[in-house]
Parts: structure tokens; sequence; C-alpha cells
């Protein structure tokens, strides 16, 4: 594939798309990671929203 | 499950678990397609292979429109039915559709210097987009600085619903105003003026990347909803020390 004169801005063009998903994946695994880390130490830790102790409690 | 279902965030939490790897391969599998065809489709008899840039520059504006119009719908759930999903799917969607508008300014500008010979023009279709990517962060900023997330839903819907206005002036700019930015070829009274061997891996891309966009969305709504459990436990934690 000949991209032509005007290879740099082609593929600059990709790569930023490229860079700039990758690094929105990246965030959104990372986030979700992080908040079920930190929400399954609050419950381990004893503290239980109201809806998980009713369910609890009623099995 | 029924959509009304849905606005159990328990529920949505399951359903998105169910529904992502699908979506996720789907998409993949897609941006694989359209890749393909665009390696494999021709030169512009005028642009010549620049016209590879389209591929990737059209999905990524028509989603960074797209994503305020979800918000905008969101953002009349938040403040006429009030549906507890409704500021979920609005925060979450904001990053995602800042990163595609960010990419429509950036892709456009690398198709526009060799083709206009300058990377930025002062034109209305060009000018309006980037008040739309400032609106984004604006939203952003504004989700960041007030901390009850009731409070800042309600401000962040009302910033949404007035910057909607910035929408149809986005789409017609190349209509009402004399710019430097091509008219619409593709979503046009009269149909699309692009050759099948150029709309074709166009098409497809678009749809890879908007269910690229559905993917990430359903996966960022999910990390709200838990970061708001997370928040509600730690106030709890802070309430019984």
């Amino acid at each position: 594939m000949n991209l032509g004169q005007h290879a740099f801005f082609i593929v600059t063009a990709y790569a930023a798309v490229v860079i700039v998903v990758a690094l929105l994946i990246g965030w959104v695994i990372a986030d979700h990671r992080r908040q079920h880390n930190i929400l399954r130490k609050l419950e381990a830790g004893g503290v239980q929203r109201r809806s998980a102790r009713q369910a609890a409690a009623s099995s | 499950m029924s959509l009304i279902d849905l606005a159990n965030p328990s529920r949505f939490l399951r359903f998105a678990g169910r529904a992502m790897p699908w979506l996720a391969a789907l998409t993949a599998i897609l941006m694989l397609a359209g890749l393909y065809q665009v390696l494999m489709a021709p030169d512009d008899y005028q642009m010549g292979a620049v016209v590879k840039i389209m591929f990737i520059h059209v999905p990524n504006a028509w989603l960074a429109m797209f994503v305020w119009g979800v918000m905008s719908i969101a953002a009349l759930g938040t403040l006429v039915w009030r549906h507890p999903l409704a500021d979920v799917a609005a925060k979450a969607a904001a990053p995602i559709g800042a990163a595609f508008t960010f990419l429509a300014l950036i892709t456009g500008s690398l198709w526009g210097r060799p083709m206009w010979g300058t990377y930025w023009e002062w034109d209305a279709r060009l000018t309006s987009v980037l008040i739309l990517f400032l609106m984004y962060l604006g939203i952003m900023t504004l989700w960041r600085a007030v901390d009850d997330p009731s409070r800042a839903a309600r401000a962040a819907a009302i910033l949404t619903l007035v910057g909607a206005i910035n929408l149809p002036i986005i789409k017609f700019s190349v209509d009402w105003w004399n710019t430097l930015h091509q008219p619409a070829s593709v979503i046009r009274i009269g149909g699309p003026t692009i050759h099948a061997s150029l709309l074709l891996p166009l098409l497809t891309m678009a749809v890879a990347f908007s269910l690229l966009f559905l993917t990430l969305h359903l996966a960022a709504m999910r990390n709200e909803i838990l970061r708001r459990r997370v928040r509600t436990l730690q106030l709890m934690q802070a309430a019984t020390a």
C-alpha cells in the first residue's frame, strides 16, 4: 500500500486514534478495578448498604 | 428483562456484566472488518491516499455530536423523570464524548493541512466543534467541582440542555456560513455523494465506533454506580466512626 507524499498525516491520524482509544479502554478498566477493590475492602470491614443487609437477613 | 427493569442499578449491573463481553467482541470484529475495507479502498481521484483519514475523522465527528445528544436525553431524564440512571449515564458519557471530539479535531486538522494548506481555520464548523469540546470539558469540571452527585446532576443537566443548541449549529454551519470545511456528503437530502467503494468502509467504521461507544459507555456507567456505592458506604462509615 502506497500512502503517497502525505503518509505522515495519515499515519499520525490513525496513531492518534489508537492512542486515545487505548487510553479510554485503560481508564475504564483501571477505574473498575479501583472501585471494585475499595468496595470489597469496605464490605470486608463490616460496612454494608441497607439493601445488602436486608438481603442477608432474609436469606 | 424489560427496559424499565434496567432502571434498577443492581439489575443494570447484572445486564452490563453479561452484555459487555459480547459487545466488546462485536466491536473488535467490526473494527477489524472496517480497517480491512479501509486498506482495500481506492484512493480518491482528488485527495489521493489522504482520503483514508476520512474513515476515522467522520465517525469521530458524528459520535462527538451523538454523545452530546445522548447526554441531552439523559439530562431530560434527570430533570423531568428523575430516572435513577439518567445522571449516571450523562456523567459516564462526558469523558468518552470529549475523547471523540478531541479525535475529530485532531484528525480533521491532520486532514486539513495537506488539503487546505493549514491545520486550523476559524471557520464556523471548526470553531463550533471546538466549542463542543470545551463544553465537554466544562461538564466534566462541573461534575468534579460539586461533591453531592444529585446537586451536580441537576446543574450538569441544565448546562447540557443549553449546550445542545450547539448541535444544529455544528450540523448546519457548512450551509449557513461560507466555510472552508466541505458541506455534508453522507447525511444529506438527495443521498450520499460518495462512491460506494468509499462509502461502505466509512459506514462500517461508523458502526464499529458506535459499538465502541456503547461498550465504553456501559463500562463507565457500571464504574459510576460502583463509585456511588463506595461513596455511600464511606459516608456510613464516617457516620458510625
